[in-house]
């Protein structure tokens, strides 16, 4: 059987999975279909009732794709709830009569490198450890300068002289990465569009607005369930700070997250699960540095998150900070969130 | 004579699993017990007022209880659970009471430990840890850790032997699905008990197994579950199967958990009538009862036929 591959969504970062899976593996891969209005459609269709939205979200685009014709699906997203999701939806695609092959890379909640090498070999059996390491470290590293180039753009693109200039490059940008590329083209790749990005003219204010962005991770990284929400803050004129990106997921939270529970040992005692240490950290952060603003966002019902909003009311009422809640699910309207961040910016503004 | 700690302990949660334990323990070592009352309207209203409105209904009604304890002892007992070893995880929300509790009341004192099986914080080491702040003896610590222990487990064997018993009887057997924090709470899972206690129907429940026994027979249904709670509810499901007429799946608004659980459970199981409820604030006992009456006649219809 000719196996077609693929994956849900996860913001930009696509080309990456696809980079890994097309040469480490050398199968094809089917990119689902961007994800649009119709895919929540279909996955919350199939959904049970309160489940969080991401699961929405990855069910649509399974669905999507299967439609394409995949015919081997993986789920390697963990952390709270995440890690369950695969079992229950391998069941329902099973029960809408589709035929497919599923790998789950979660044992115990956290993605498992062991059962990931398993899922490479069943794929391809003449691939080895040292190419699958390799690709990998390659992804890595694109990550890293997708996110570092990220946060660049979340800093400067309100300010930008001639309007559109960033997100055309950084469509520009991503898709250079779809190139076949070694290690060294990847590294050349990055310094040759980091030149790019800083000649772009800006004109920044000293007192421009600062809003640090906290939350769950994926309503964060993935633009969609979001409603865009990040872009439009820029595009208002706001300097962006986002932490919570796959680079912090996968090399800064084991690194950090002890210091970060201690610096923030007035409100918190113990990791509260998830992201919701990063989000106390940095609206502590955000208050102490004097930021104008901090937009908490979450899909709805996160527990992790759930935990962390009492403890960051409390900082936003202590520092005097203002603080917006944003909870998305599946049957949000775009209208009304766009009401509420007008109005968060107007207020900001004012003070 | 100094007067003994007063020890504030809410009905709620962690406390249907181990309030024997905890009861025993802190008389043992010279302190005095303040349980919070039965859950009420009140306290529910209390609980509503401050939590966060997305989280689940059980934790809302304890922060309740919190708040009906806090002028009222001088500490209160809130562990922090993470995990009992690997792939025995916890529902995320014991992973941050203490601290919501910690911000909301910032002039609380509070009792806790933390049991976090991975990172070496076990459960008699920190409950050692945790008696000595209250008495400084030692061995009388750890002495009221065994004893407690050891009292906590009769209960349970009697508790299990008790459904042995029901388990011998010929009437029609419903097995419930709950975490004990909504099957034995006054104001959650009461009501249906009764309810099908009228309807002369006997209740198994799924927490009265052994523990062990009830974490490997939740094996048959998913290799990759790593929820300890949901382990021994849905073990208990595999466990019985042969012997119960009707699961009910009791899960409360919007329990995280059991919307993947459950929802996965009633897909997988096709033999065994199944209905899922799932409770909420407003508590509409009418409608719940008509759902209840119509399952338990079709599963006695169905018992006739066979």
């Amino acid at each position: 059987m000719n196996r077609i591959v693929s994956f849900p969504h996860l913001g930009n970062y696509s080309v990456v999975f696809d980079y890994f899976l097309s040469n480490a593996l050398k199968c094809n891969v089917i990119v689902p279909p961007a994800t649009t209005k119709k895919t929540i459609e279909l996955g919350s269709k199939y959904s049970p009732d309160f489940v969080c939205v991401p699961f929405k979200y990855n069910l649509g685009n399974y669905i999507e794709a299967l439609n394409k014709g995949a015919n081997v699906l993986i789920q390697g997203g963990g952390g709270c709830r995440y890690g369950y999701y695969a079992e229950l939806q391998e069941k329902i695609l099973h029960d809408l009569g589709y035929d497919f092959e599923f790998y789950n890379l979660i044992v115990d909640n956290h993605i498992s490198l062991k059962k990931g090498y398993k899922f490479c070999k069943k794929i391809n059996p003449k691939t080895n450890i040292f190419k699958c390491g390799y690709y990998l470290i390659n992804s890595l590293f694109m990550i890293f300068y997708i996110d570092k180039i990220e946060r660049y753009i979340r800093k400067n693109m309100g300010f930008e002289v001639n309007k559109g200039e960033f997100e055309k490059l950084e469509v520009e940008y991503l898709s250079s990465f779809y190139k076949r590329d070694g290690l060294g083209k990847i590294i050349r790749n990055y310094f040759k569009y980091k030149k790019k990005f800083k000649s772009i003219l800006i004109r920044k204010d000293d007192n421009h607005l600062r809003v640090m962005l906290v939350g769950e991770l994926y309503s964060l990284i993935d633009f969609n369930t979001s409603y865009n929400t990040e872009r439009k803050l820029i595009k208002m004129g706001v300097e962006v700070y986002r932490e919570t990106d796959l680079t912090y997921l996968l090399i800064g939270k084991k690194l950090r997250l002890r210091r970060m529970i201690k610096k923030s040992k007035n409100y918190i005692k113990y990791n509260l699960g998830a992201d919701a240490s990063l989000s106390v950290f940095n609206s502590l952060k955000a208050a102490k540095e004097k930021y104008d603003g901090i937009i908490h966002m979450k899909s709805f019902g996160c527990i992790p998150e759930i935990n962390a909003i009492n403890i960051m009311k409390r900082i936003s009422n202590e520092y005097g900070i203002p603080l917006m809640e944003l909870s998305f699910d599946a049957e949000d309207n775009e209208v009304g969130i766009d009401t509420r961040l007008e109005a968060f910016y107007d207020m900001i503004e004012e003070r | 004579m100094k007067r003994k700690v007063r020890i504030g302990i809410p009905r709620a949660l962690l406390y249907y699993r181990r309030n024997i334990f905890w009861k025993s323990f802190f008389e043992e070592i010279g302190a005095n017990v303040v349980l919070s009352p039965i859950t009420n309207r009140d306290i529910i209203e209390r609980g509503k007022k401050y939590s966060v409105d997305e989280s689940c209904l059980p934790s809302k009604i304890y922060l309740g209880h919190i708040s009906y304890l806090v002028d009222k002892c001088d500490y209160i007992l809130i562990p922090r659970v993470s995990n009992y070893g690997r792939k025995k995880r916890v529902c995320m929300k014991f992973y941050g009471l203490l601290d919501n509790v910690s911000n909301m009341y910032p002039e609380v004192k509070i009792l806790s430990y933390n049991i976090d099986y991975l990172k070496g914080h076990f459960d008699f080491l920190e409950m050692v840890k945790l008696g000595l702040k209250i008495n400084k003896n030692i061995v009388r610590v750890i002495w009221a850790y065994f004893s407690s222990k050891r009292k906590e487990k009769r209960h349970r064997i009697s508790l299990i032997n008790e459904q042995i018993n029901v388990l011998k009887s010929n009437k029609l057997k419903i097995l419930i699905v709950a975490h004990p924090y909504v099957i034995y709470d006054e104001y959650l899972g009461k009501d249906i008990v009764n309810y099908l206690k009228e309807m002369e129907v006997q209740i198994l429940y799924s927490d009265r197994l052994s523990r062990k026994e009830a974490i490997s027979y939740s094996s048959d249904f998913s290799k990759t579950l790593y929820w300890l709670y949901a382990k021994e509810n849905i073990g208990s499901v595999f466990y019985y199967k042969e012997a119960i007429d009707g699961i009910i799946f009791l899960s409360s608004f919007p329990c995280g958990i059991d919307s993947l659980v459950n929802e996965l459970a009633i897909r997988k199981i096709n033999n065994i009538p199944s209905i899922n409820i799932i409770l909420d604030e407003t508590n509409a006992l009418a409608g719940l009862h008509t759902r209840l009456e119509s399952f338990i006649d079709i599963i006695k219809a169905r018992r006739e036929n066979e």
